[in-house]
């Protein structure tokens, strides 16, 4: 039935038709990893109806039958979301106009069912105990008057050692291969020595060691430190999941990120979640819905407003939201909803959109004398070392220096046009022309990158709000970041990249020597899909968006989940912390939520 | 309508399987006099050839191996240029439009085809000019987003699977002893160590007995 109802009254118009649907109990926002897991828990647990609403189109696995074409996935970005509809815009600091990220770009937000859960890596790590309570960790540490008034972590609310054994969970969920370091307290070498303790084994043995990896290996052992494979949800062999979902084991094709997996050995939510979901009678999943606002009256959700694919509105009330996108958009689309206090950094008043983070990143790229056969590769095949993790290797003596990250190397699988024309600095004066393309051959397939992956600490003075100018495909406001490198990052890039150049010299490679640049942000080269914060969680409604179950302070039936609640970056690849506290927070929402709809703290 | 037009490219010049590499268009290629018709998306012929002769100059073909005429390089930019890339169909292009720092990337207006349609004219008569010239005109215009584009399109039209129009008869994989998308690698991923490992090479198409669909090919 058709009902008037003014919620995105603009100039002319009070107010606009839209089609009032039947309630639901439970509205979730986004079809990716959280939204799916999410529904699947529920719906597992509770008889509630439970409808998910994803913008982009239906995927399966057999999609991806005939989609190893580097140009169109890796280059063109073609799983991405839609930047001509909606993208983000930057600017280094408040003095700065904003300007639109018109392309990708540093990071690379997935759309349509599985989200970016579809195209990424596999990655998949523990973070350290230590992030979860950083800010009572480096007060500790250092005492309160060594760190920067500017500096914005803080604790999380929750702990590693609850988070363990759903941190267990979510690696049985994807089946993670890898070694442990840490079993129940016993240091085990060939695993992570420095991991926060574990209760058992990883449910899938490591992948295979490329060569990158093997040389790799060998150096960093005769450096002293500790090598260990990633941990990767590309299994090793074959393996089923407590759900009974059967995936194959990795084909090592180097077709990973930014591509689905043709033979689901990569855990993605079409393969790992949709099948289970598809048997749930309590489920149902609405695609090409773009969630517009959520709406509220007197402190409670009472629903959500979408457009279909058609361009038709509609009203869709419900007991319970969960808004489970993605870390822009779950940030972005609180905001339109008029949900919270926007975060001002002068001020320091509000909490919606605070402490935004990235990656930290320098790559040592490495040259030898013998092809490496780099077309091969996975997602996550690699081997790194956590030695200076955290603080693990620092001893006090960096001047400033807090947290750097891990040192990797990784056999992703090099595409041919990506990688044609890496060759060592100087070798070719032109990057065109005959003498670059004789370059360009002699040094094609010589090369590998030793990476950091480095934490990225919260700032007072990056976050994200609504631009003032740049409109999405509806006319609402894109969503705006105000983020810069610190000078804190600048030393973990140095710091790490002495690091790697003593690793290349092990590894018997000819490298580029030089401090890594101190450039500002940039959002033209991929750095990592890892952005986090907006919503970020926490022990207080004054310093944080959701309470320790991502409930929202001010709003009972509305937990945001995902990233956006990571109050600063943890080195490792965020995906499995972000499943974690998806258990977490359903945990919550089954256990006491649903039998007494109001707040959990 | 307007009248379709045509890059014609002696037979000789594109590397093997011509008539695979243009699949899309199979029937529409004419040959006459040991001369290939084929026709063209965007370019006008003489686009074309000035695009063609600029592209072997960033690619040259030489004692090194095959460059981008043997490639079929410029069919592949025209077909991109004719398909939703070329439009900008998914890059934000609402304005305003402002100078910005070198890190925000491009931030003009211009859509590629635009931007080469009004590249292509700063270089003249570029197809009839002896190489020293060429190279001469190219390196003054290095800095342009034109030049960018044109050199980035190179190397993919090179090394891109065939069903988007270049790398003709995968003679760019060919040249770097790339294998093409092959289904797997578990039993050489951990062999092979410090030695070349090249199977012969396979497009999409031949690995997957069906054809890929190119984003290009995408329906308004």
């Amino acid at each position: 039935m058709p009902v008037w109802i003014g919620l995105l009254a603009r100039k002319g118009s009070e107010s606009e038709l839209m089609t009032n649907l039947k309630p639901v109990d439970v509205a979730i926002i986004g079809g990716g990893w959280t939204g799916l897991l999410m529904a699947k828990e529920i719906t597992a647990k509770t008889p509630l109806s439970v409808t998910v609403f994803e913008r982009g189109g239906p995927r399966k696995t057999s999609d991806y039958a005939v989609t190893m074409d580097e140009l169109d996935h890796n280059i063109r970005m073609r799983m991405m979301q839609n930047t001509a509809e909606e993208t983000i815009t930057h600017r280094h600091s408040t003095k700065n106009m904003a300007v639109p990220v018109r392309q990708y770009g540093s990071f690379n937000p997935g759309t349509g069912v599985g989200g970016a859960g579809e195209h990424w890596g596999g990655a998949s790590f523990r973070y350290l105990p230590d992030i979860f309570t950083l800010r009572t960790h480096l007060t500790q540490k250092h005492g309160p008057a060594k760190l920067s008034a500017d500096l914005a972590v803080q604790d999380w609310g929750v702990t590693y050692d609850e988070l363990e054994p759903l941190y267990w969970k979510s690696e049985q969920l994807m089946g993670i291969s890898g070694k442990a370091g840490n079993l129940r307290g016993k240091k085990i070498d060939g695993g992570n020595v420095f991991e926060g303790p574990r209760q058992q084994e990883y449910p899938t043995p490591p992948l295979k060691r490329s060569y990158a990896s093997s040389m790799f290996e060998d150096a960093v052992l005769k450096l002293g430190y500790h090598p260990y494979p990633t941990p990767a949800a590309n299994l090793s062999e074959t393996y089923k999941n407590p759900d009974g979902i059967t995936r194959a084991g990795c084909a090592y094709c180097g077709h990973c990120q930014r591509y689905g997996c043709m033979v689901g050995a990569k855990a993605q939510p079409t393969n790992t979640l949709m099948p289970v979901l598809a048997t749930r009678k309590n489920f149902q999943l609405r695609t090409g819905s773009w969630v517009r606002r959520i709406v509220h009256k007197d402190g409670r959700a009472t629903g959500i407003q979408f457009t279909d694919a058609s361009g038709e509105e509609f009203f869709q009330p419900a007991a319970t939201v969960l808004l489970a996108s993605f870390t822009l958009n779950n940030t972005r689309l609180l905001a339109l909803s008029k949900i919270g206090a926007p975060y001002d950094p002068i001020a320091r008043t509000g909490t919606l959109g605070r402490n935004l983070t990235h990656q930290v990143s320098v790559n040592t790229r490495v040259f030898f004398d013998k092809p490496l056969n780099a077309f091969m590769g996975a997602g996550s095949l690699g081997a790194r070392i956590s030695d200076f993790d955290g603080d693990v290797g620092l001893t006090g003596a960096e001047d400033g220096l807090l947290r750097v990250g891990m040192i990797a190397v990784g056999s992703n699988g090099e595409g041919p046009i990506g990688s044609f024309g890496t060759m060592p600095q100087g070798v070719s004066k032109s990057n065109w022309g005959a003498d670059w393309k004789k370059a360009s051959l002699a040094w094609k397939d010589r090369s590998a990158s030793i990476g950091m992956a480095g934490e990225h600490m919260a700032y007072r003075q990056n976050y994200m709000d609504l631009d003032p100018t740049y409109t999405d495909k509806f006319g609402d406001p894109l969503l705006r970041f105000t983020l810069d490198w610190t000078d804190h990052e600048y030393k973990q890039r140095e710091f790490a990249a002495q690091i790697q150049a003593r690793i290349a010299r092990e590894m018997g490679a000819k490298f580029d020597e030089g401090k890594p640049s101190r450039a500002r942000y940039n959002v033209i080269n991929y750095q990592s899909t890892h952005i986090q914060g907006g919503a970020i969680m926490g022990l207080s409604p004054e310093t944080s968006v959701v309470n320790r179950y991502l409930q929202h302070w001010n709003m009972p039936n509305l937990f945001v989940i995902g990233a956006s609640a990571f109050p600063h970056n943890a080195a490792p690849n965020p995906t499995l912390t972000v499943l974690a506290l998806t258990y977490w927070a359903a945990d919550a929402m089954i256990g006491r939520y649903f039998k007494h709809p109001e707040a959990l703290a | 309508m307007k009248r379709r037009e045509f890059l014609t490219i002696p037979r000789a010049a594109l590397g093997g399987t011509l008539l695979y590499t243009l699949a899309g268009e199979a029937f529409r290629v004419q040959a006459q006099d040991g001369n290939v018709k084929v026709p063209l998306r965007f370019f006008t012929a003489e686009e074309a050839r000035i695009v063609s002769a600029a592209c072997a100059r960033i690619f040259p073909s030489d004692a090194s191996g095959p460059g981008a005429t043997e490639a079929g390089v410029v069919i592949f930019i025209d077909r991109q240029l004719a398909g939703p890339y070329g439009r900008d169909k998914y890059r934000y292009t609402k304005g305003p439009f402002v100078e910005s720092f070198p890190e925000h990337g491009y931030q003009a207006k211009e859509n590629p085809r635009e931007t080469y349609r009004a590249g292509i004219k700063t270089l003249g008569d570029f197809a009839a000019l002896p190489p020293a010239e060429q190279d001469a005109r190219l390196v003054a215009i290095e800095q342009s987003h034109f030049f960018q584009l044109l050199r980035t399109h190179t190397i993919e039209g090179m090394f891109c699977d065939p069903m988007h129009g270049g790398n003709a008869g995968l003679i760019g994989w060919q040249l770097i002893g790339y294998p093409g998308p092959q289904m797997s690698y578990r039993n050489e991923i951990d062999k092979h160590f410090g030695q070349p490992y090249r199977p012969k090479p396979a497009s999409l198409q031949q690995i997957m007995g069906r054809p890929g669909q190119p984003w290009e090919d995408e329906k308004d």
